[in-house]
């Protein structure tokens, strides 16, 4: 077995725009659900809109990249208040079903073949990479060492991704810690004594959930950049996956998701490489064909979700105390 | 795009002049496919049947990525074409080749969509039934959409009225139900393997899918609500759970669709366009007889009552002497049971078992527990039925491939406008 190679693989996720496309949606979720106490199951939905958004305005009307990507938030602004307004008051587990639900009519209108002209229905969207890449700045040339060896295109969309990341986690940050924070954190605690403090508590959520979503947009166009847009990515299980991370870092806090993402990914680069490495060389798992051994890596994302989620909900980062509003 | 989609047509009226020659001269068709495509690695091969025999000389053609390729499929119904690369692709079979009066009738008609996963082949297959293309009148053609409407809803409604007990008695919004309609067409599967009589097997398979339920409550649910774990965390729980179990499936089973033996029996043309098989008609019997027999033990029963009693009110039940810890494993006997009977009748329906074929009607069932009222059985059952003749009824104005869009449009309409839904009652306060 190549160790070399697995772990080279395994460390170069670190870097990856999949990784960075995580650590944004889970930003995002944990605004809605850490902060403000929503519980958002329709990540995937802000994320096809996202990376939908970004593709198809540039790839059906010549916008340039950054008016695609302002095309994305406007659309996840759309999207958030069309779903907010009218669910925002309902009760926590429903509001995850509707919110679900709304994620999933979104994907079936993207991979329906009534709107191929506009979506590519379920071949998805590809080539709109020359805007974004003309902006590039980098010299062509491969640059790096080690793991990290990329292209000059490569590089441009990691820097670009990390620059975003970074804007975004201080954005969290200092949302958390602002008067602004301070109230969403207390509906999360108690809608009713915040409102009873004559604050509008509708408004605050749904501004929690706006700015959550663009997060989670940004994370769609990011996963988007560099590849391809592809319905089948924005399934429920996406959505889930993140939840994943998000649970495993931490949810109320804003190193957690980030922490989560990498750890969830570098696990995932990980078994990928090695599961299947193990089944051809024999030894525990010499009886499984490659196709069930990397299968089993989403597995143990199963058993591990449910092991966090009982034993350690706050996650690696979290303060129990925190998440008291989970109930 | 012009340029090919008049390249397709010329391709398959070269393929249909062909096919038509060969049915002239009264030629045998070719034992086997010829083979399009051998010189790539990865290839995208399939079956075509009519009612469960093989049918030869339909055109197949394969396109995406910049690649396209027809083929004839062989006396055996088996095609074959390799692609140049793995990825996603259009698998096309032309209708003009069919025999006079059949049709594509599966979700998605004959144009379907493919993806390569982590091995270098995709199997596309097509089980075609009788009928459908001939111009129809708009109300037979609604008939007929009704009561395969009809037949789903009773199917979504043994999944349902399972989901709407769990959450009745312990409050649990269990995303994992679903997989235990996976679990009991995937027993099924097993045990069809096992070459014993399919409706022995079937039954085998219902009590192999309450005894799932029973080892759910015992060693998760149970601890869990001992524990005294709140209802968000049990909900993300079961959402681990439904994670973990719809990959297990795929483990052993693939990730191709499967058939279950067939049950034998004819089709039998009803009227107008509507054609029901032996096995439609046995499974709407069969929902009902088993519905029927659910409700009576809802109402009649001393668990059934107490069931409903716990639903209503957990803490008065408790008090007023009964075990509410048996009575909710009843329950999950019971729901897994059900649930895992909707699988097996509906891998019938599809047809087909996948591994993720449960997820696909989460929603829907969420959708029929919603709307009939959340924690009440019977109206889980109704909500079911308006569910399946919604999205199949749909299907008359919407693109086959958004029937479901309607469905959930209702079910998040009902949350917004009467979230006790149709029988639900309000939550008393205080």
């Amino acid at each position: 077995m190549d160790w070399i190679q697995i772990l080279s693989n395994t460390v170069e996720s670190i870097l990856s725009p999949v990784t960075f496309a995580f650590v944004l949606a889970s930003l995002g979720l944990a605004m809605h659900f850490g902060f403000a106490g929503l519980l958002n199951f329709g990540i995937a939905g802000f994320m096809a809109i996202g990376a939908y958004g970004y593709a198809i305005s540039v790839l059906r009307f010549d916008l340039p990249w950054w008016g695609g990507m302002l095309v994305s938030i406007v659309a996840a602004i759309a999207f958030a208040i069309l779903l907010g307004a009218p669910t925002l008051r309902l009760r926590g587990d429903y509001l995850a079903i509707v919110t679900i639900a709304a994620a999933e009519i979104a994907r079936l209108l993207f991979l329906t073949n009534t709107f191929d002209d506009f979506t590519g229905s379920a071949s998805g969207l590809f080539g709109y990479h020359d805007s974004f890449r003309a902006a590039n700045p980098i010299p062509e040339g491969t640059y790096g060492f080690g793991p990290f060896t990329y292209s000059e295109t490569d590089w441009w969309v990691r820097i670009f991704g990390l620059a975003v990341l970074a804007v975004v986690i201080w954005l969290l940050w200092a949302l958390s810690r602002s008067p602004w924070g301070r109230v969403i954190k207390g509906i999360r605690e108690d809608e009713d004594a915040v409102r009873a403090l004559g604050k509008n508590v509708f408004a605050y959520k749904m501004q929690a959930l706006i700015i959550g979503g663009v997060f989670g947009a940004m994370g769609g166009v990011i996963y988007a950049l560099p590849s391809a847009v592809n319905p089948t990515v924005y399934v429920t299980s996406l959505t889930f996956f993140i939840w994943t991370a998000l649970l495993l870092g931490g949810a109320a806090t804003v190193f957690g998701p980030v922490l989560g993402s990498i750890i969830f990914w570098v696990l995932q680069a990980f078994l990928t490489n090695v599961l299947p490495a193990l089944a051809q060389e024999g030894g525990i798992l010499e009886s499984l064909t490659s196709q069930q051994a990397s299968t089993l890596r989403f597995i143990l994302v199963g058993i591990g979700l449910m092991l966090i989620v009982i034993y350690r909900p706050q996650g690696i980062a979290g303060d129990k105390r925190e998440l008291t509003f989970v109930k | 795009m012009q340029l090919s989609k008049t390249r397709k047509r010329a391709v398959s009226v070269i393929a249909a002049s062909f096919a038509a020659i060969m049915l002239l001269l009264a030629l045998p068709v070719s034992a086997t496919a010829d083979e399009v495509g051998t010189e790539f690695d990865d290839k995208i091969f399939g079956n075509v049947k009519l009612d469960g025999e093989s049918l030869g000389g339909v055109e197949i053609t394969v396109s995406g990525n910049g690649y396209e390729a027809s083929t004839v499929t062989g006396a055996d119904g088996r095609w074959s074409i390799g692609v140049p690369e793995r990825g996603q692709y259009e698998v096309i079979l032309n209708e003009e080749t069919l025999p006079e009066g059949i049709a594509v009738v599966e979700d998605g008609g004959p144009i379907k969509q493919v993806e390569f996963g982590l091995t270098g082949t995709v199997v596309t297959n097509y089980f075609i039934g009788e009928g459908e293309r001939t111009a129809i009148g708009l109300w037979p053609q609604f008939f007929t959409r009704l009561v395969y409407g009809i037949n789903f809803g009773l199917m979504l409604g043994l999944a349902s009225v399972g989901l709407s007990l769990v959450f009745g008695t312990t409050k649990l919004s269990n995303f994992a139900h679903a997989e235990m309609v996976t679990f009991g067409a995937v027993i099924a599967l097993f045990f069809a393997s096992l070459d014993i009589n399919p409706f022995l097997g079937i039954i085998l398979a219902v009590i192999a899918s309450g005894l799932a339920g029973l080892t759910q409550d015992v060693i998760l649910w149970r601890p869990l609500r001992r524990k005294g774990i709140g209802i968000v965390q049990l909900m993300i729980v079961s959402i681990g759970l439904a994670l973990t179990l719809r990959y297990v499936y795929q483990f052993f089973i693939g990730g191709s669709t499967s058939q279950l033996p067939p049950l034998g029996g004819e089709s039998f043309k009803l009227f107008g366009s509507l054609t029901l098989s032996t096995t439609d008609i046995a499974s709407m019997v069969i929902s009902i007889i088993v519905l029927i027999a659910f409700a009576l033990w809802l109402t009649l029963t001393k668990t059934g009552k107490a069931t409903r009693a716990i639903s209503d009110n957990s803490d008065l039940a408790a008090a007023s002497g009964i075990d509410v810890d048996r009575v909710i494993r009843y329950v999950w006997i019971t729901a897994s049971a059900l649930a895992g009977l909707g699988g097996i009748l509906w891998a019938y329906f599809r047809p087909g078992i996948k591994w993720d074929m449960g997820e696909k009607i989460l929603l829907l069932i969420f959708a029929a527990v919603v709307l009939g009222g959340l924690g009440t059985a019977f109206g889980a059952l109704i909500g079911a039925l308006i569910v399946g003749i919604m999205v199949e009824t749909s299907t008359m104005i919407l693109a086959p491939d958004i029937k479901y869009v309607g469905a959930l449009i209702v079910l998040i309409g009902v949350l917004l406008v009467k979230p006790t839904g149709l029988l639900g009652t309000k939550e008393r306060i205080g």
